[in-house]
């Protein structure tokens, strides 16, 4: 059934659809509404869960990974300052191998104050392990909260599906909102091989010395190789049953592309209108949009760029010192390979500023013009 | 003498602990309290330690080891995952330390005690952080040398009065219990398995390692405290009203009680009669809370 609806509330539905048995959220700008309609979910009992109103993000987390460890489905969503509050907590979602669905709406961090978006909350959660998902509209953030639970209760490791702040959190838009029962067929109850029962005693966490710490290590590292593979069989299970498929990245006119621009979240969408746009007046440009930022999809860029002459990198973010995350992701990604296209990393829309079609027209044309990047940040649009 | 103590074990021989262990006797008789059908957290604390290395367990129960400040939640989550599962059998229990409980996880366990989550919270009380080598918590009493309170700039504030800040949550239960009186403990422990909601214990836990005293005193210094009214037993139920003691102490003068403890040996004799004054006025604050008998 067509719904309009905001991104926010596509997450409480995707949680719901998935059948959430424990979600545990503390309230933040502009996360509120996630968590305002599974209340009334749990209320009026279009859900049957537990929602545990915790009295911080912290608390958030740990509450949703002790349920996970308990054998329930687990939901919390979050943004900013308390994604950054959760950092503990998620390395022990991910070292715990509890499979923690976590929406994440990006919002620029403080200070100042600030709540419009931006992706270095999510981007500075990187090393913990979590998969992370940047979704473009509001059907994908409903349909990546069911695929996080299938892909994720497979190998055990948490998920962070992550929408921009008010360009999708508070944007409606119609979205199919899929049938209970086709959810059902295509997701599984949640059943670990371990859990905390009484009838099978054992510890979890317990003082591993180097002798076992190392190997424990390992099999993260495997089981985020695995869900590469697993999200994308995912996806086409999930195409045949609703029409729509979702892989690691989403390429758009990169065929023949002599400039790829990569992007990722709501600015790929400008980025395809533009393409086209450029098409039009006989530039052979395309998008490469990253979908799955982690476990990070090496093949399928290398596979999208290898015929580039010129690579565009747009980041809503920064590495402070160094360069936009993205750029730096793709730059390493390509290392080892035997072409070398320039590649121009561009910073742009920093604290919520918008992403126009003329600033990504702008990106493209300059890439064009250049022979390659003269540093190793391009701000687009600072009033300095 | 007839004993009521189960002779049953729950808990496993070859643990971790020190010698003279208090942590590891409250533990020991909680679980014969209990019997095998809980699930226990662990935050860091000298229990995280003294459980066993990967991959031995010695409570003989599911445990998750958590975060620091993480105890009471991760016993809420648990029990929110156990109700989802139709396992109303099972007790969910957050057993913490001082640092974890007084300090570090006071945010966590208020937030459960507020929405009077359906746990156990047992906070097993060494008066320090002694797992990371003896610092000073906001547990540890007036006075006392700790590794970041040294002896000439002892511990200058007195203990938290973690039980009536417990007390102002309004939740159905809450105990203090000490290893040198296991009937008491564990009577209380039966009771608290009854009644539903949060559930508080704060239980004397005596190190002699972390109080430089001989082992052989563990069982002996923690009677002492009671019966020198600085360590009161006592249950507080109908949500926070109904106070009152189960152990009449003798009164002994404190000084019986720090005498024996290195932590105090560098005291004057001011001082230990300034102890003598927070132990009498707190008794007195606990008297006018307290029903008589």
């Amino acid at each position: 059934m067509i719904e309009v609806i905001m991104g926010n509330h596509a997450l409480s539905y995707g949680a719901m659809l998935a059948r959430a048995q424990v979600i545990a959220a503390y309230p933040i700008t502009p996360q509120t509404q996630v968590v305002e309609l599974l209340s009334e979910f749990c209320a009026d009992g279009r859900l049957n869960a537990k929602f545990i109103k915790v009295e911080s993000e912290h608390s958030a987390m740990a509450a949703c990974i002790a349920a996970s460890a308990a054998g329930a489905r687990a939901f919390t969503a979050t943004s900013a300052q308390g994604l950054a509050l959760m950092h503990e907590e998620l390395h022990w979602a991910v070292g715990a191998r509890t499979p923690v669905v976590l929406g994440n709406i990006n919002r620029a961090m403080a200070p100042p104050w600030t709540i419009w978006t931006e992706q270095n909350d999510s981007l500075s959660q990187r090393d913990v392990g979590i998969m992370q998902i940047y979704c473009q509209d509001n059907q994908e953030v409903l349909d990546s909260v069911i695929l996080a639970y299938k892909v994720g209760e497979q190998v055990l490791l948490p998920t962070m599906i992550v929408l921009d702040a008010f360009f999708l959190s508070h944007t409606s838009e119609p979205v199919d909102v899929p049938d209970q029962e086709l959810v059902d067929k295509f997701l599984p109850p949640y059943n670990p091989p371990y859990k905390l029962d009484p009838d099978e005693p054992h510890a979890f966490g317990g003082l591993t010395s180097p002798d076992w710490y190392f190997e424990l290590r390992y099999q993260i590292e495997q089981a985020m190789v695995k869900a590469k593979e697993l999200i994308e069989k995912a996806g086409r299970e999930f195409e045949q049953l609703f029409g729509r498929y979702y892989g690691l990245v989403d390429p758009y006119r990169t065929d023949d592309a002599e400039i790829v621009l990569v992007s990722s979240a709501t600015p790929a969408a400008t980025a395809r209108m533009v393409v086209d746009k450029l098409r039009e007046n006989g530039f052979k440009v395309g998008n490469l949009r990253i979908r799955v930022f982690r476990p990070f999809p090496f093949e399928k860029v290398i596979e999208h760029l290898k015929n580039a002459k010129k690579i565009a990198v747009l980041d809503r973010n920064i590495s402070f010192g160094h360069s936009g995350i993205f750029y730096q992701e793709v730059k390493s990604a390509l290392y080892n390979q035997d072409f070398h296209p320039p590649i121009f990393g561009y910073i742009a829309g920093l604290g919520g500023r918008d992403i126009t079609p003329e600033l990504i027209e702008e990106i493209f044309i300059e890439t064009m013009q250049k022979d390659k990047p003269e540093s190793e940040t391009i701000f687009k649009g600072v009033k300095l | 003498m007839k004993l009521t103590i189960p002779e049953e074990e729950v808990m496993n021989p070859g643990h971790l602990a020190c010698q003279g262990c208090g942590a590891t006797l409250a533990m020991r008789y909680f679980l014969k309290a209990t019997g095998p059908r809980v699930i226990l957290d662990f935050p860091a604390c000298c229990w995280s330690v003294i459980d066993g290395p990967f991959p031995y367990s010695a409570v003989g129960v599911p445990l998750f080891h958590t975060a620091f400040e993480t105890a009471a939640i991760t016993a809420s989550g648990v029990r929110a995952a156990l109700d989802m599962l139709g396992k109303k059998d099972v007790h969910v229990i957050a057993w913490a330390g001082d640092g974890g409980t007084f300090d570090i996880g006071i945010q966590a366990l208020s937030g459960a005690a507020e929405r009077n989550d359906n746990i156990i919270y047992v906070c097993y009380d060494n008066e320090a952080y002694m797992n990371t080598g003896i610092q000073r918590s906001s547990a540890t009493p007036w006075g006392a040398w700790t590794t970041t309170t040294p002896e000439k700039h002892p511990k200058e504030t007195p203990k938290k009065d973690l039980v009536a800040i417990m007390a102002a949550h309004r939740i159905p239960y809450i105990a203090t219990a000490s290893i040198a009186y296991p009937e008491d403990f564990i009577r209380k422990v039966k009771k608290a398995l009854t009644i539903e909601g949060c559930r508080f214990f704060h239980v004397y836990a005596s190190c002699p390692t972390g109080w430089k005293m001989r082992p052989e005193l563990a069982v002996q210094v923690a009677r002492l405290a009671v019966e020198c009214k600085v360590f009161p037993l006592l249950e507080i139920e109908d949500f926070g009203e109904k106070w009152r003691i189960t152990k009449k102490p003798k009164g002994l003068p404190v000084t019986e009680y720090l005498k024996i403890q290195g932590r105090f040996r560098h005291l004057k004799e001011e001082d230990i009669k300034f102890i003598q004054e927070i132990v009498d006025r707190e008794w007195e604050r606990l008297m006018k809370k307290c029903i008589s008998e």
